[in-house]
């Protein structure tokens, strides 16, 4: 698993990346009421707003983690949004990109790096 | 957060977790672990118990020691009808100014040889001063500052609390009484801000921690936040004041002209009399030009405070905005309160712009969750 500094996680596979917010982000966020998602064929640059969350506090936004297409999203989270609180880091992923240089991952915190980050 | 101000309750929310945030110049929680959708949802199935110590609380005598005259004196600034507040009883009232505006709401109760006054925390020193340079050659005013205030909301508050004050199931809605508990007198109303039924307790500073102990330790009882609060209100269809009434909007462009009474209306025994009366009654008379009303998003996304509200999906200028809205945990559904041209009907759909797309919203009545007083 990697991770950014926008508290979003990444699992790869093959060249393809799901791609989720971190257990300490949904705490942060609160009760999760909505999650808006980009559309599957959408191609993204890094830092792009692509989804919006929206929490009982507050809206924010998830950023494109890296370039690339949009492949699938996980459209079950549209009727559940609480899933996001409840499993963050599975079956609350938000959507699935094909990476457009896939050795751009490295340039991400690992686990040990995310965990420093939030202390 | 140095600057700002502490309940006595204070050590009591860092033990239970809450998570503190300036508000009003205090530090308070505006959550505590068990976060806002599970608060709510207890307050509306439980009791949650809030601490609102940072309100003001400003007890009111006339200097010849007639409650009437009281009454009679805090008339000359609200559009209210305080005389005809009978003793044990409370009401709601609005400060006005002289355009007809509205300076801040509060409840007003007659406790048998005085009046006694619970305001807004942010407003209170400005409340108190208002009072003084008005009232201040007739009436005497203290403001109190050895007692905390807490709120006890729900289903389950009459249980809980009638555990340590029994007789409280006497108490129907906005009745005040002074009860004792322990050595400690409380003023208790029947009261709150969350639709449920519910108490506001003042308490001495000294009883405040063991008391409010006290209920939390029983099991039916959860500590609420500021997060909760706002949502139990909102659902409940009730003016957070700064933001849903101010000092531009009148009482009647607030849709709170139930708290008008007769007497204070065009051919009423006191009739007019408080600042802003002319552009109140006229308004009253005539209708307002907008009106604050309540809104239904469809789907799940919330529109919040300061969303633009337009007639159409597609062009024209905007007709109103947003002054609360949220997702009310209850009701499974956003919910919002908008000013609107007031010749606009419930049912009629807008449109509020979120983050550059127009959603449709249908006005609809408020409350938006029944609220459960005990008559």
């Amino acid at each position: 698993m990697k991770y950014t500094e926008d508290h979003e996680w990444l699992r790869a596979e093959g060249d393809i990346v799901t791609v989720g917010i971190t257990a300490h982000a949904s705490e942060q966020l609160g009760d999760v009421v909505f999650v808006e998602l980009p559309e599957a064929g959408t191609s993204v640059s890094k830092d792009d707003e692509i989804c919006v969350i929206e929490s009982v506090k507050a809206a924010s936004d998830i950023r494109a983690p890296l370039d690339g297409e949009i492949v699938e999203v996980n459209d079950e989270l549209a009727d559940n949004p609480g899933m996001v609180n409840e499993d963050p880091t599975g079956k609350a992923w938000f959507f699935k990109m094909k990476l457009a240089d896939k050795s751009a991952l490295d340039g991400l915190m690992d686990e040990a790096a995310y965990n420093a980050l939030i202390g | 957060m140095a600057d700002l101000k502490r309940t006595v309750l204070y050590d009591l929310h860092i033990e239970l977790g809450g998570k503190m945030v300036p508000f009003a110049g205090y530090e308070m929680p505006v959550q505590y672990p068990m976060g806002v959708m599970k608060e709510h949802l207890h307050t509306r199935s439980g009791a949650g118990l809030f601490d609102v110590s940072h309100m003001g609380q400003i007890l009111m005598s006339a200097k010849s020691g007639a409650v009437g005259d009281a009454a009679l004196a805090l008339e000359r600034l609200v559009p209210v009808d305080i005389l005809g507040l009978k003793e044990g009883r409370q009401r709601y009232a609005l400060f006005t100014n002289e355009i007809g505006g509205i300076l801040d709401d509060l409840m007003v109760a007659n406790r048998g040889d005085h009046l006694f006054l619970v305001v807004n925390a942010a407003c209170k020193d400005q409340d108190f001063a208002h009072l003084k340079a008005h009232l201040g050659d007739t009436c005497d005013l203290g403001m109190v500052t050895d007692r905390a205030l807490l709120a006890l909301q729900g289903p389950a508050a009459e249980a809980a609390l009638a555990r340590l004050v029994p007789d409280v199931v006497d108490l129907k809605f906005m009745d005040v009484a002074i009860r004792q508990w322990d050595s400690a007198e409380l003023w208790i109303s029947r009261s709150g801000y969350t639709g449920e039924d519910g108490f506001e307790i003042s308490v001495p500073e000294k009883f405040a921690l063991s008391f409010a102990r006290a209920l939390l330790a029983m099991e039916e009882v959860a500590p609420i936040g500021l997060g909760a609060r706002d949502s139990l209100r909102l659902e409940a269809g009730m003016c957070l004041y700064g933001h849903d009434i101010d000092t531009t909007t009148s009482p009647v462009e607030g849709n709170v002209t139930w708290a008008i009474q007769k007497a204070r209306r065009a051919g009423g025994a006191r009739e007019g009399g408080f600042p802003g009366a002319a552009r109140i009654l006229k308004e009253l008379a005539d209708g307002p030009a907008r009106r604050r009303v309540g809104l239904r998003p469809e789907g799940r996304a919330p529109m919040r405070e300061g969303t633009e509200v337009f007639a159409g999906p597609e062009g024209g200028a905007a007709i109103g905005t947003i002054t609360s809205g949220g997702f009310g945990p209850s009701i499974e559904a956003p919910m919002a309160m908008a000013y609107l041209p007031a010749d606009l009907n419930e049912g009629t759909v807008v449109y509020g712009e979120v983050r550059g797309k127009r959603l449709p919203a249908a006005i609809s009545p408020m409350p938006f969750q029944p609220n459960q007083y005990k008559r």
